[in-house]
């Protein structure tokens, strides 16, 4: 079951990816990634990482799109003011090198295996919160600072008179 | 207290460290009190004669701090003078075999074979030394005080003196030839210092360079001479050096060659610092500092440690019979070329320059015929009347507000009576009066020059003329100063005063050692007992043995027998200082007019003399032109058209590498997220294909 | 059951495919994208690799990378606004005077 599946998200996660980075108008690209990440959150449900997957939802599609779409909408480019992509010696550099970081990744991990050891419930809701309570509490407290941080300067940063 | 201190030399370091809290002290005192002096707006305070002592400057309270430096200077020097008299007693009372002192005070310099450690050693030759020093230096610096008292820069004087001391005590104390190196660069230094004292003018301060300069010539040829004696000995301290030589003989590696070698490089730096031809020109420029320090140092102590230093090497110099020809050859010219010069001099402390280079001269030539311990005596009578004789001129030139033109003097013996006694009393010690000081010792010399197995009738000659020149000129600055009409500016002869005691009691005490300083080495053909010459035995018969070993030479205890050829002798030199005394006594006080006859009966002679030879000028053209050209060549074709384009050339090639490579920051940040991916893609890369 | 590999290269081709948005493309709203398409596919290499290795710290830095992209999301959408108002462009190749 589970490589039918597999092969099924995985295909609509990097077909996503994909048109988020070829469509030209932002609003279909952020639409294409809430798909991308929809698909992802199901491959977290695949291997058990239940919490995470409603996190993925969560977070991912109903908070930072949101954010983009907002943003898309707010400034509102219009259709001639959007840059002109044209293809280039080094757009085509850029692409073969993700291409080989892409191979070098799979070859890299081609023959990596797990240790025959029972797979537990290792990303249920009582198993994260159990690390991030215990062994991850000071990162996790470290994360509020972060999060703060992000608040106050996006507020700073996108008020009209600083 | 005696018995407190029962073994006094282990408080040698002392004698250093006196003069060291001196330097301390009176620096601190420079430093805090004369800051505005050191400033270079301070303009006023040094006109012409600014420094001269000049008595008319006006009375005002005298500021405690010039108290303080007045008491603390002379006063560490007085303490050390102590310690130094108490050592030499104590050093009088052990058996003569056992006479040298060695205590070392703290390892140095540790490197491979090299071991120096700073230690001093006292001996019969350094002995001799340090009381001049300490004595002399003491009277001296009780007469700077007087002498420098409308001074400006009052404390930076007698740090520059204490520092000097200290250097110099460093020099005839220190146990190895390094540390003898360390005094020996420290007085040249202080000599540079001193002369340049008054560095506004630009006489002075250009005299200042000429001695610094012309010195490091010198110290190249003892460093030299030092590196051959670590190469050979294998140690530099004088004992280790002594001890070696009798093995090293043995085993061949020291021949005659090498010892030539060693010894005439160290009287290269000899002729350096003691002012000898061809190395004597800075000597009289060194006049341009204040009276005091050409009394100190350019008469009575930093000269003669080249005399010093070839005496301490005595037993290297006995083994080469060579170098011991040219020391001697070199001394005797020294003597009577130095001599002639001071016969036309104008300037009173130029004549006494001139005198002090003969008066060298003829310590090398004692020196260089074997008789180091006459030379020893001559350089402790020769410190004690030049020092009069320099002092003296001082207090004349204190009189006369400043005025060295002896022409511009005459008949002071009325207005000073103390500086004319006693400078009347050096005269006749450096003109060798029997029964005074320069008698004996000139003419142990005299007679050691004839008699020696170095010697020969000719360097006796040489001597002879010289000493009645010497009494010649001596005489003629006599008589311009003290004697005959006065021919002072009107507004100068009314302020002609006697100078204070801090000046003149300095003058009687020298004027007293130059009667009996004399009277410790009385010979043996005049009834003596030549104490003096026991007393150095020591050193030097060490260096006999050697030559003597070396030569296989015989009959060399010549100097013990009674010779009338010697009375003989004496008699001639007292006639020919005789007779140099008649000719001054006829030409400037019978015949005043007569001197400029015969100036102008023999232009060019007398331009010739009167221009010192044009030895400066010589060496203007032969050597300086030279260097100078050459070093203008270095710089053209060498500095800027070889080292500076290479220097241009490279940051020329970086600036237009930098000019292309700066393309790379677009700023956009695509760009840089690329070379990111880029990085990260080499990184992985290597990881899976290392 | 099959083994690790696949999602790890799964996570590859996500994480390459957002490098190639970063680098070849001029809009900055999709940059941003494509950057949250890397961290994702970083995400499911956490994930995967910390199941299969019985580890919940491969969970525990999924969260955390989630974190920190809701902050750079966050913090870099108002530099963008500001950058809009000021230059009324997303042309990140407009954006270059840090050039030399």
């Amino acid at each position: 079951m589970e490589p039918i599946l597999f092969t099924l998200f995985g295909a609509i996660a990097v077909g996503g990816a994909l048109l988020v980075v070829t469509r030209k108008n932002p609003m279909s690209a952020a639409l294409s990634l809430i798909m991308s990440l929809f698909a992802v959150a199901a491959l977290f449900v695949l291997r058990q990482a239940h919490f995470l997957a409603a996190i993925q939802v969560i977070v991912y599609a109903g908070a930072v799109v949101v954010l983009f779409i907002f943003v898309i909408m707010l400034i509102n480019v219009p259709e001639n003011r959007l840059p002109i992509e044209k293809p280039t010696v080094y757009r085509l550099l850029g692409v073969v090198a993700a291409g080989l970081l892409m191979i070098e990744g799979g070859l890299a991990s081609r023959n990596f295996s797990a240790p025959a050891t029972a797979v537990g419930e290792v990303g249920s809701v009582e198993a994260v919160g159990h690390a991030l309570f215990t062994d991850y509490l000071f990162a996790f407290e470290v994360t509020s600072v972060l999060l703060l941080a992000a608040v106050v300067g996006a507020t700073v940063l996108a008020k009209k008179k600083i | 207290m005696v018995s407190a201190l029962s073994n006094i030399h282990e408080y040698l370091w002392l004698i250093l460290a006196f003069p060291l809290a001196g330097v301390v002290l009176n620096g601190i005192i420079a430093l805090v009190a004369e800051r505005p002096l050191l400033l270079p707006a301070d303009g006023h305070g040094h006109d012409d004669h600014g420094g001269h002592g000049d008595a008319h400057g006006g009375h005002h309270e005298t500021p405690a701090y010039r108290k303080l430096v007045a008491f603390i200077a002379p006063g560490m020097i007085f303490a050390a003078f102590v310690v130094a008299v108490l050592s030499v007693l104590q050093l009088t009372r052990m058996p003569a075999e056992a006479r040298t002192v060695v205590q070392t005070l703290f390892p140095w310099i540790q490197a491979g074979g090299l071991s120096v450690s700073v230690a001093l050693q006292l001996d019969p030759l350094s002995s001799v030394m340090i009381l001049v020093v300490t004595g002399v230096g003491f009277l001296i610096h009780v007469y700077s005080v007087g002498y420098m008292s409308h001074e400006p820069a009052f404390a930076r004087f007698f740090f520059y003196l204490n520092l000097f001391m200290f250097s110099m005590l460093t020099l005839v104390l220190g146990s190895s030839y390094l540390l003898m190196f360390v005094g020996w660069e420290g007085v040249g230094l202080c000599s540079y210092l001193l002369i340049g004292f008054w560095y506004e003018k630009d006489s002075a301060s250009t005299a200042g360079k000429k001695a610094f300069v012309v010195n490091r010539v010198g110290d190249f040829g003892f460093l030299l001479a030092m590196f051959l004696v670590f190469w050979n000995f294998g140690t530099l301290n004088y004992t280790d050096v002594m001890a070696k030589i009798p093995s090293l003989q043995h085993s061949g590696i020291l021949t005659t060659g090498l010892a030539t070698a060693i010894t005439l490089l160290m009287f290269v730096g000899a002729t350096g610092k003691s002012a000898q031809i061809p190395l004597y020109v800075w000597l009289p420029d060194a006049m341009e500092g204040p009276t005091p320090v050409s009394a100190l140092i350019h008469a009575a102590t930093m000269v003669t440690a080249g005399v010093y230093m070839v005496a301490r090497s005595n037993a290297l110099f006995m083994l080469a019979p060579f170098t011991m020809g040219t020391v001697a050859v070199i001394g005797a010219a020294t003597a009577i070329f130095a001599a002639s010069m001071g016969i036309c001099q104008k300037d009173i402390k130029r004549v006494l320059a001139y005198s002090t280079v003969s008066q060298l001269g003829y310590m090398f030539l004692a020196c260089g015929v074997g008789a180091f311990g006459a030379g020893i005596f001559h350089l402790m009578t020769h410190a004690f009347f030049k020092a009069l004789l320099f002092l003296g001129s001082g207090s004349v030139i204190h009189a006369m507000s400043g005025e060295q033109d002896m022409m511009k003097m005459g008949s002071l013996r009325k207005h000073t009576p103390i500086t004319f006694w006693t400078m009347f009393i050096g005269t006749l010690a450096i003109a060798g009066i029997p029964g005074l000081a320069g008698f004996f010792s000139k003419d142990e010399i005299l007679w050691r020059a004839f008699s020696s197995d170095h010697g020969s009738p000719f360097l006796w000659a040489v001597a002879a003329v010289a000493a009645g020149t010497t009494a010649f000129y001596m005489f003629r600055l006599i008589f311009l100063t003290f004697f005959g009409a006065s021919r002072m500016d009107k507004e100068v002869e009314k302020h002609v005063h006697e100078s204070p005691f801090s000046m003149t009691i300095p003058l009687m005490v020298l004027a007293a050692l130059s009667i009996c300083g004399g009277w410790l080495g009385i010979p043996a053909a005049l009834g003596g007992s030549n104490y003096f010459e026991k007393w150095l035995e020591p050193i030097f018969e060490g260096g006999h043995k050697a030559a003597e070993a070396a030569t296989e030479a015989i009959g060399h205890g010549a100097m013990a027998h009674h010779d009338p050829m010697e009375f003989i002798l004496m008699g001639a030199s007292v006639a020919v200082a005789l007779f140099g005394i008649a000719i001054a006594y006829y030409l400037y006080m019978v015949r005043p007019e007569k001197p400029a006859k015969i100036a102008e009966g023999n232009p060019n002679l007398y331009r010739l003399v009167y221009n010192k030879y044009f030895v400066d000028e010589l060496y203007e053209w032969l050597i300086i032109r030279r260097i100078v050209d050459w070093s203008i060549w270095l710089w053209q074709m060498f500095d800027v058209q070889f080292i500076d384009a290479i220097v241009n050339g490279v940051a020329k090639t970086v600036r237009s590498a930098g000019d292309e490579t700066r393309k790379i920051q677009t700023g956009v940040v695509g760009n840089y997220a690329f070379s990111i991916l880029l990085g990260a893609v080499f990184i992985v890369g290597y990881l899976i294909w290392r | 059951m099959m083994g690790p590999s696949a999602y790890l290269i799964l996570s590859g081709i996500l994480f390459a495919i957002g490098a190639i948005g970063v680098v070849a493309r001029k809009n900055a709203l999709i940059i941003l994208m494509s950057v949250e398409l890397m961290l994702n596919g970083v995400n499911v290499a956490f994930v995967a690799v910390g199941s299969y290795m019985g580890d919940p710290t491969g969970g525990i830095f999924a969260f955390m990378v989630m974190t920190v992209a809701a902050a750079e999301a966050a913090v870099g959408l108002s530099i963008l606004i500001a950058i809009y108002r000021l230059k009324e462009t997303i042309d990140i190749t407009e954006l270059s005077v840090l050039k030399w």
